[in-house]
């Protein structure tokens, strides 16, 4: 992973391992996440890929009996320093979760501007013009700009998903991380989302969790291959893929298990 | 078809039978009691009844404005102290009461819950009439409220748990402080049922005698003062109903009918706000 001039370094794992209780979740990953560019976290169910992702907005921690040792460094700052506000430091890495999670109580703009107005209070033209930003970045603007007001129920599975990646990108994350975001879309809307992994990374750095191997490879600039809690290959996408280091890699890819 | 296949057909048909027998019957107390307070009580009920107060014993007319005032007036205040109480100690305990403490208020509101309301008059009655020396409204309001408060906080905290774990994640991880989180998005998505075990809680106070004669006591005449005794419907239909009189009965039965569907209406407006529940935004 030759980093060039240009490219600054955003984040990074050193040895992090996460436990629920005494089960470690996972042990001793590190990883660099360099900027602008997309990092899929792919291995078979239960690997601990979610656990990983969560442990970069220390959303893991939030569960009962939940720990992590090791460092995350953002810019260098480990984010689990003790001087370091992890509700602060959400603001600034955004995530997408598996299943749509659009605020029920919430109209389409109240939900993009949610995370904006957790910020503290700005213009209304303000807000007016984040929530058009960040609609449009999720591909959603055309779709929903006559219906602001509404229910954010009332929207398709496809655009509900939408809906959060611009909830997630309305208060301009450095990070954004997207636990398999398509997993309860059809392909249609699988689709949208890909190409918008494409077009969010000239804005962020973006780290995928799929489990959906095709999804890695289209969506991609670098790929890291997790089993059982642990990091068996990290490298570029196109070369992970096609020239594996280890043989677990490429049993997995290849579909041999997993 | 064999026995067996024969007996099973049976045996669901005969466990369909009784469910809705049973299911019957049940409506059936709500149709006979309805009925009855109808029958008895609709023809006392005229303009009068609503506008005037009750005439000496003898004098036929007048009406319970008072008692429907005094109703107003001591519900509304036991609301006015049990909702915020009742509604946060829920919170409480569905958001962060998984420790010791949680266990004991929940515990101590299934008590508290399960405590006969004529005792919780007798208490209203030992700490706030018998030290002033004076049967007040409030007071009665006070042992209301204490009858609210467990009912609302265990359905409270039912309703914010039934909020999908999801919806909280996705607000953490927007950036959301975790007070922040519990009221604008785990409260406010349970408004509907919050709102809905409030009326419920209202209504079911709203018809008690037992703490209100040891505390508001009853005013045959109109006041609005909390610091006096005041008239409750319950408390007129127990007067007139125990009193000797015809004229009283007659009232005591149309008083009857009155609190029935005030009961009957919020309970109404109970299931219209749970349809409500996820409904249109603004």
């Amino acid at each position: 992973m030759a980093a060039s001039a240009n490219t600054r370094l955003r984040l990074e794992t050193v040895g992090v391992s996460a436990l629920f209780g005494r089960t470690p979740a996972i042990r001793d990953i590190s990883l660099l996440f360099p900027a602008h560019t997309v990092t899929a976290i792919i291995g078979p169910s239960g690997c601990g890929k979610s656990t990983l992702l969560r442990c970069l907005n220390r959303m893991h921690e939030l569960t009962a009996g939940a720990t992590v040792t090791g460092q995350v460094l953002l810019d260098d700052v480990d984010i689990y320093a003790n001087d370091v506000n992890p509700v602060e430091l959400r603001r600034r890495i955004g995530m997408v979760f598996q299943r749509p999670t659009p605020f029920p109580t919430m109209s389409i703009y109240d939900n993009v501007a949610a995370g904006l107005r957790v910020n503290g209070r700005r213009p209304r033209a303000e807000t007016d013009a984040a929530v058009e930003r960040a609609l449009r970045q999720a591909a959603l603007w055309d779709e929903v700009k006559d219906r602001l007001l509404t229910s954010a129920l009332a929207l398709s599975g496809g655009q509900q998903q939408r809906l959060c990646i611009a909830r997630a990108v309305a208060p301009e994350p450095e990070i954004l991380l997207l636990d398999e975001p398509t997993a309860s879309l059809d392909p249609a809307g699988t689709q949208r989302i890909e190409e918008l992994c494409h077009a969010l990374k000239r804005h962020y750095t973006i780290v995928i969790v799929t489990h959906n191997l095709q999804q890695a490879a289209r969506v991609s600039d670098y790929t890291a291959f997790l089993y059982m809690g642990g990091l068996v290959e990290v490298g570029l996408t196109g070369e992970l893929f096609t020239k594996p280091q280890v043989e677990q890699t490429e049993a997995y890819i290849t579909g041999r298990f997993g | 078809m064999s026995g067996g296949t024969f007996r099973r057909h049976l045996m669901s048909r005969v466990m369909t039978a009784l469910v809705v027998v049973l299911a019957f019957t049940a409506v059936l107390a709500l149709v006979l009691i309805l009925g009855n307070l109808i029958a008895k009580g609709a023809s006392s009920i005229d303009w009068a009844f609503f506008t005037k107060s009750p005439v000496p014993a003898g004098e036929s007319g007048g009406g319970v404005a008072n008692a429907i005032v005094g109703t107003a007036i001591i519900v509304g205040l036991a609301a006015l102290i049990g909702l915020p109480v009742g509604i946060g100690a829920g919170l409480y305990l569905a958001e962060y009461g998984s420790g010791r403490l949680g266990f004991l208020v929940r515990f101590v509101a299934d008590v508290l819950n399960g405590t006969p309301s004529i005792v919780i008059g007798i208490v209203a009655w030992t700490f706030l009439v018998k030290p002033t020396g004076r049967f007040t409204a409030l007071a009665g309001s006070v042992a209301l409220a204490i009858l609210m408060i467990p009912m609302l906080a265990r359905t409270t905290e039912e309703m914010v748990r039934l909020v999908p774990h999801s919806l909280r994640e996705a607000a953490l991880a927007l950036g959301y402080p975790r007070w922040r989180t519990s009221l604008k998005i785990v409260a406010r998505t349970a408004l509907g049922g919050i709102v809905t075990g409030c009326l419920v809680g209202i209504a079911r106070v709203a018809g008690e005698t037992a703490p209100l004669l040891f505390t508001a006591l009853g005013n045959l005449n109109f006041s609005l003062a909390v610091n006096q005794p005041m008239q409750t419907l319950s408390l007129q239909i127990y007067v007139y109903a125990t009193g000797p009189f015809d004229e009283w009965h007659r009232m005591a039965w149309a008083a009857a009918l009155v609190l029935m569907g005030l009961v009957l209406i919020l309970a109404l407006t109970a299931r219209w706000v749970t349809r409500q529940r996820y409904g249109s935004v603004r």
